[in-house]
């Protein structure tokens, strides 16, 4: 697989990644019951917070997503990854908004998750990290807003998990949310979607290089597995139409099959490259963690079972994405959402796009995705009073 | 409005005009004027939110669609509009009863799966509902089946019989039995003739239902508010 140097990359000192870090000292409540802290919340900004701080949207990522989402990975080098969006004169447009986007809780990117050291030890957390939630997250995330002294943010806005923790916002804090952007995201994770999840956590955990999830401890790294579960993964965010548009069934850099088990197939090599290049990147517990706390994202059972309950109260202007070809996340899944938002007569937009590119669409080059937002947030932007760029 | 030609006998013009007005299809005028400013309403059927923006932007009323297009959603989105993709048939249950002022579903209830059903749906959730459609008994239509002997055509309804959208079409009659048969007052109604221009009769009597080509109806629970 990688090579042996370069996940290290990861788990060196991070003091020195671009971006700003808050160290909270009041510990939080965890909903596994918990009271952790201090912990560090590491964030980046795009754009100026105006006078009455009343434009600042909340960039919430997704499960490998980080916070560098205009400006290079530190580790990779590559640039953000939502410079579709996120930019002067862009649909983020950073000469008019205020961008906050903060590594989420259980992270490998500066947050506090479980390659850091735990204080009372001296020793990486591991798996002595709290299993957290899609909702601690969001508490952690809070806490952050209240240090710069927001309010409301005038948007919250996130892809597939970052749209869990929109959701969570929405529900948990409505007055503090004036409007909400969940893409190609669901108030619960399916079945289908945890079994892909615990597929990749096996993966992971079946790796002897894992060591019980003392990796760090014992100075290696369950590279392989971690590697396998990207695999794994990435294939449910696309779709069957554009693997095969992409790579057909045609051969990697030969002209016939070998008659073995190398990658023979372009999209083998594809997935390879996605695997061992995850690596680099992401920690293998974090994975754990965060996939978990996606497991049990269900905002109906936070509510007493009734997804209106959740919102009820929700005084945010909603508009709901969801992509044609996503069979991770699928439209019924947010027409689900639609429903609950009108049972409590909530201001919603909801608008299916139709693209074959699967999941992966909310990251991608889709034109009218970014006519929607831009139309969206300008009406909101007029509601509240926004002065235009 | 200023061109007398245009106000027909019997119908009220508007004490308002207004260039954003004079854009809307005719029928829309009619449903618009209809409205009360600052209303809660709901379009059905809002295609490109054209009756939606002039709510919103003149009369100061909060607008929500229903669309089952995306090409017109999107359009709709895009202008700031806050309406979601769907019909009327499956995505108007979870509203609330008496969610809404108004409630509109203009030209839309014939391409419906459930009419009956949609409308009781609209009665739960408006406190007023402004439905309009296109006459099945209007003259032309009967003449065109009569002498010409094919389904009809006409500007209103424009799809040949195999690939039309309309398949629970009706007359004004026809709507009438069926809002006495489920308990629905008929607050007000307006038949509009082929050129679009509002006139005043009985919707009851035959005279309507031979000369309008379609009706606007506005609804309210018989027993209430």
């Amino acid at each position: 697989m990688s090579s042996a140097v370069t996940p290290r990359m990861l788990h060196r000192p991070d003091a020195d990644w671009p971006g700003h870090r808050l160290v909270v000292r009041e510990p939080l409540r965890l909903d596994c019951g918990v009271d952790f802290g201090p912990f560090t919340i590491a964030y980046q900004t795009y754009g100026r917070l105006n006078a009455d701080k009343s434009n600042a949207i909340l960039i919430c990522h997704a499960l490998t997503g980080d916070q560098y989402v205009a400006d290079p990975h530190p580790i990779t080098g590559h640039p953000g990854w939502w410079t579709t969006m996120a930019g002067p004169g862009l649909v983020l447009d950073t000469d008019r908004y205020f961008l906050i986007c903060a590594n989420v809780l259980g992270g490998c990117m500066g947050t506090t998750g479980p390659k850091d050291i735990d204080p009372a030890t001296g020793k990486p957390y591991a798996l002595s990290f709290p299993v957290i939630t899609v909702r601690d997250m969001v508490r952690a995330q809070k806490r952050l807003i209240e240090h710069l002294g927001i309010d409301q943010l005038f948007c919250v806005i996130g892809g597939s998990m970052g749209g869990m923790q929109v959701l969570e916002w929405a529900a948990s804090y409505p007055e503090n949310v004036f409007a909400a952007v969940p893409v190609a995201s669901a108030a619960r994770h399916s079945a289908q979607n945890i079994a892909f999840h615990e597929v990749g956590r096996q993966a992971i955990m079946a790796d002897p290089d894992w060591c019980d999830g003392e990796y760090l401890e014992a100075e290696r790294r369950p590279a392989r597995g971690l590697a396998v579960a990207r695999m794994a993964a990435h294939i449910t965010y696309l779709s069957e139409a554009a693997l095969h548009r992409k790579f057909g069934r045609n051969l990697q850099d030969r002209n016939t099959v070998t008659w073995g088990f190398d990658a023979d197939f372009q999209v083998e090599s594809y997935l390879r490259h996605q695997g061992s290049t995850f690596v680099d990147r992401f920690d293998a517990n974090s994975y754990l963690y965060i996939t978990r706390a996606m497991d049990y994202f269900d905002l109906a059972l936070e509510h007493g079972g009734s997804l209106p309950t959740a919102f009820a109260g929700a005084s945010s202007r909603f508009c709901i994405i969801s992509f044609t070809s996503d069979w991770l996340f699928p439209t019924s899944e947010s027409r689900e959402l639609v429903h609950a938002l009108n049972a409590v007569a909530a201001n919603v937009s909801f608008v299916e796009i139709a693209t074959d590119k699967g999941h992966d669409a909310f990251l991608l080059h889709e034109p009218e995705l970014f006519e929607t937002l831009h139309g969206f947030l300008n009406g909101c932007a007029e509601h509240r009073g926004l002065p235009h760029a | 409005m200023s061109d007398a030609a245009t106000v027909p006998l019997g119908y009220a013009a508007p004490e308002t005009s207004t260039e954003a007005r004079d854009r809307l299809r005719r029928d829309l005028r009619v449903i618009a004027d209809m409205i009360e400013p600052a209303a809660r309403v709901l379009d059905i059927g809002c295609g490109d939110g054209a009756l939606l923006h002039y709510l919103a932007s003149e009369k100061g009323v909060d607008a929500r669609g229903v669309e089952l297009s995306q090409h017109g959603v999107n359009a709709c989105v895009t202008q700031g509009l806050s309406v979601i993709q769907g019909d009327a048939d499956s995505d108007l249950d979870a509203y609330p009863a008496g969610a809404f002022d108004v409630v509109v579903l203009s030209q839309t209830l014939q391409a419906t799966r459930q009419p009956r059903r949609v409308l009781e749906t609209l009665m739960r959730i408006g406190k007023r509902a402004i439905v309009s459609f296109p006459n099945f008994g209007f003259w032309r239509i009967r003449l065109g089946l009569a002498f010409g002997g094919r389904m009809p055509m006409s500007p209103l309804l424009s799809h040949a019989w195999y690939d039309t959208p309309n398949i629970h079409l009706c007359t004004i009659r026809d709507f009438v039995a069926l809002c006495d048969e489920i308990g629905v007052r008929i607050e007000k109604s307006v038949t509009l003739d082929r050129y679009g221009r509002p006139f005043a009769l009985d919707p009851r009597g035959s005279l309507a239902n031979l000369l309008a080509e379609q009706g606007v109806f506005v609804l309210t629970q018989r027993n209430g508010a």
